[in-house]
């Protein structure tokens, strides 16, 4: 049976993306799987008595060692701010192409603390910094320092040591470009260093915590028990950065979606599912209720999202254990189809998820093709004609053509970048300035527009001539041809209208990240947690790939 | 040092500043990025161009012919770069275009460059005295070392070279007799177990 690919104009909807959970295909799950037979070190620790200092925490395979260099430094309780135009944090963080020499720690330690305002080198991979939940991370110390353990329910509730404002690669600041270490297979699949420094943190916040709990009181203090450090996760706090992010490359965003809709078309096109696959999928969505349960947030939109979410696993869980049968041809067909007819978006998207757990066979192959060569699309093929351009618009973009851009709520905001750390903004454009500083990420506008330019150019223009009095319209000219190509490279909804919801856009990406639990602070930015539930470094070498559930 | 990425983007948002649309401005990017990756001093021109361009008077040259003069104003190069570049299809048949007068052409040469690679045909630009080879894009050999600002060329010609060796059929002739010197003589049995062998092709 030939199940189809999901149709672009359902799935790249901004609510449907905004739906989207972690999975097999999460990037931070393919880290671990990637490098779970690599070597971790902790290669120095150099912290007072304060948990102040430098340490650096290291992988290595064969010839090639990536380490994690940690600035720890003291900070006032006053400039203590996960807001992006913070100047100072608790830590600071880069991940080093090799071993780093004493000469290149000292520069460093110049340098990575300044975050943005700060200058790396082509040897330096990825850049961060974590603020301390002061309120965990003091409970902790004193806990540990007293000889006992803390309070787990007060460590589940906040779920981490430290959280993250920022994780920067791919050149930002002098850092390495990508061509130069794209050829190296243990990093193909998006984002694998910038998930490896996010967990090296994770393993220095429980260094840094057990080292201060052990200076304050030697005699009597404790380690965090290692099922505890297993627990807790790294807290991340992201705004509207990632946004543009997924709009300003398409190629890459359809290898993400793609890879998703693959797996789930074959594994709807499973004939006949083993007890065994259907078993774990039904464990990994009983057990993951659990993560549902303890997912904290004090915003209503969400909320009600998990309400929602809950309420459906629930009724589903009830279906699969009563009247769904296993056994019958396609069964993941069939519940596919049951689902997108009595169940929500959020539920259906989480359940699509879920059915990959079973298929290692399917998933695996597909994360090398995650990443992109952006450029190799970047060429317009302007030897075409307005009538295929035309064409292509009508076929890719049929629900954008509906929307009424002269209606003032279709056309309420646009997006900026702040001159204040050079952040993209969401504002509206009738109340703010700056409307003529707008950024080319109103694409549905643009199309609309350069669909109604080719109306009016004859049929046979070639896109050459087209383009030589349509200059303004050349980056929609550009995507036009890539989602011809790359049918998943576009969102299908308009991203400046009154009903813009900017989470949905963080969340698709938060989603691929392997992000759990996301926790809106407002409709612009969030809070999420990675690596919690994850093993620790001397436990990959042997580990229960669905420890997300357990 | 900046990394290519910066360069990308700081050349893209310069180049919208200084009014280009944002579909230009993202290949202005590119280019630079192009320019710096073959040591040529994109980033200096740019610079220079970006922040006289209100100064001077320029004139968009969009259809491009075999002989493009402008006689009142310089062309911009960023224009008539994106034409020559949209345009490579239909010009490839011309051999050799000429221009007069552009302005800034070290930001004129990156759009040749990947033109080159469109048509899969090497592309000789000379910008007055100074010649670039360009190579399909991958490299660009050139009697161009300096790492100036060049503000205007006033004689700008461009061959579109046809794919043809660089070499004599002699010199190929010997080089490949001397390559077989790494064959073996095949014996009959060998002749008579090769693939086909032994079978009628009218089965």
């Amino acid at each position: 049976m030939d199940i189809p690919l999901r149709d672009p104009n359902i799935v790249m909807k901004l609510s449907r993306l905004g739906s989207f959970h972690q999975s097999r295909l999460s990037f931070l799950r393919s880290f671990l799987k990637e490098f779970k037979d690599w070597n971790y070190k902790r290669d120095l620790f150099e912290l007072n008595e304060n948990g102040y200092g430098t340490a650096v925490f290291s992988f290595t395979k064969k010839n090639r060692v990536y380490s994690l260099i940690c600035f720890a430094n003291e900070l006032d309780e006053n400039e203590r701010s996960d807001r992006v135009i913070a100047t100072k944090w608790d830590t600071a963080f880069t991940l080093f192409d090799g071993v780093p020499t004493r000469i290149d720690i000292e520069r460093l330690k110049n340098e990575v603390p300044k975050q943005e305002i700060g200058r790396l080198s082509y040897k330096e991979l990825t850049l961060s910094r974590a603020n301390k939940s002061v309120r965990v991370f003091n409970h902790v110390v004193e806990s540990l320092s007293n000889g006992v353990q803390p309070d787990k329910e007060l460590l589940a509730k906040v779920g981490y040591l430290y959280r993250t404002t920022a994780v920067y690669g791919s050149g930002k600041f002098g850092l390495a470009d990508r061509f130069r270490i794209k050829n190296r297979e243990e990093i193909y699949g998006p984002f694998r260093l910038e998930m490896m420094l996010v967990y090296l943190v994770r393993q220095f916040t429980f260094n840094q915590v057990n080292h201060v709990a052990n200076c304050r009181n030697p005699k009597k203090a404790v380690n965090l028990d290692p099922e505890i450090c297993k627990s807790l996760g790294i807290g991340n706090s992201t705004g509207l950065g990632m946004a543009p992010f997924i709009v300003n490359h398409p190629t890459l965003l359809n290898n993400w979606i793609y890879a998703r809709e693959v797996s789930l078309k074959k594994i709807r096109e499973i004939k006949n599912a083993t007890f065994t696959e259907s078993n774990l999928f039904k464990d990994c969505l009983k057990k993951s209720i659990k993560n549902i349960t303890s997912w904290n947030t004090e915003s209503e939109y969400q909320i009600k999202k998990i309400k929602s979410l809950l309420r459906d696993l629930k009724q589903l869980i009830l279906f699969l254990d009563n009247e769904f049968n296993f056994n019958q041809e396609y069964p993941f067909n069939k519940l596919y189809l049951h689902l997108e007819e009595n169940y929500q978006e959020e539920c259906i998207e989480y359940a699509v998820s879920m059915m990959m757990e079973p298929y290692e066979n399917i998933v695996a192959p597909l994360i090398k093709e995650m990443s992109s060569e952006e450029d190799k699309y970047f060429n317009i093929p302007t030897e075409r004609s307005v009538l295929e351009l035309k064409t292509i618009i009508e076929n890719k973009y049929s629900e954008i053509l509906k929307i009424d851009f002269e209606k003032k709520e279709n056309n309420l905001n646009f997006w900026f970048i702040s001159k204040n750390k050079e952040e993209p903004r969401l504002a509206n454009r009738f109340n703010e300035n700056g409307s003529d500083l707008e950024q080319p990420l109103a694409i549905a506008r643009d199309i609309k527009k350069l669909y109604k330019n080719l109306s009016v150019s004859k049929n046979n223009l070639s896109i050459a001539m087209f383009l030589s009095n349509n200059a303004d319209l050349r980056h929609v000219v550009r995507r036009a041809f890539i989602v011809e190509k790359f049918p998943y490279s576009e969102i299908q909804d308009n991203t400046i209208g009154k009903e813009i919801v900017p989470i949905n856009m963080l969340r698709l990406k938060l989603s691929f990240f392997g992000a759990l639990k996301f926790d809106p602070r407002s409709d612009k930015w969030l809070r999420i947690c990675m690596f919690q539930g994850a093993p620790l470094p001397e436990q990959l070498k042997n580990y229960d790939e669905h420890w997300v559930y357990n | 040092m900046k990394s290519l990425s910066e360069i990308d983007t700081v050349s893209k948002r310069s180049s919208r500043a200084a009014g280009y649309s944002w579909g230009i401005a993202e290949e202005v990017g590119k280019n630079i990025r192009l320019l710096e990756i073959f040591s040529l001093p994109g980033i200096k021109n740019l610079n220079s161009f970006l922040n006289s361009k209100k100064n001077i008077k320029l004139e968009n040259l969009n259809l491009i012919t075999k002989d493009n003069s402008s006689n009142d104003f310089q062309y911009c190069p960023v224009i008539a770069g994106v034409n020559f570049l949209d345009q490579i299809k239909t010009l490839e048949n011309l051999n050799e275009i000429n221009f007069k007068n552009i302005a800034y052409p070290i930001l004129f040469l990156p759009f040749v460059s990947r033109a080159s690679e469109v048509v899969g045909k090497r592309i000789l630009l000379k910008l007055d005295e100074k010649e670039f080879l360009m190579n399909f894009n991958n490299c660009i050999y050139s009697n161009f070392f300096k790492k100036e600002i060049i503000k205007t060329a006033e004689s700008v010609s461009i061959k579109i070279l046809e794919n043809e060796d660089s070499f004599t059929e002699n010199e190929w002739t010997e080089l490949y007799k001397l390559s077989e010197e790494t064959f073996v003589e095949e014996s009959e049995s060998l002749k008579n177990s090769g693939a086909g062998a032994g079978l009628t092709d009218n089965d």
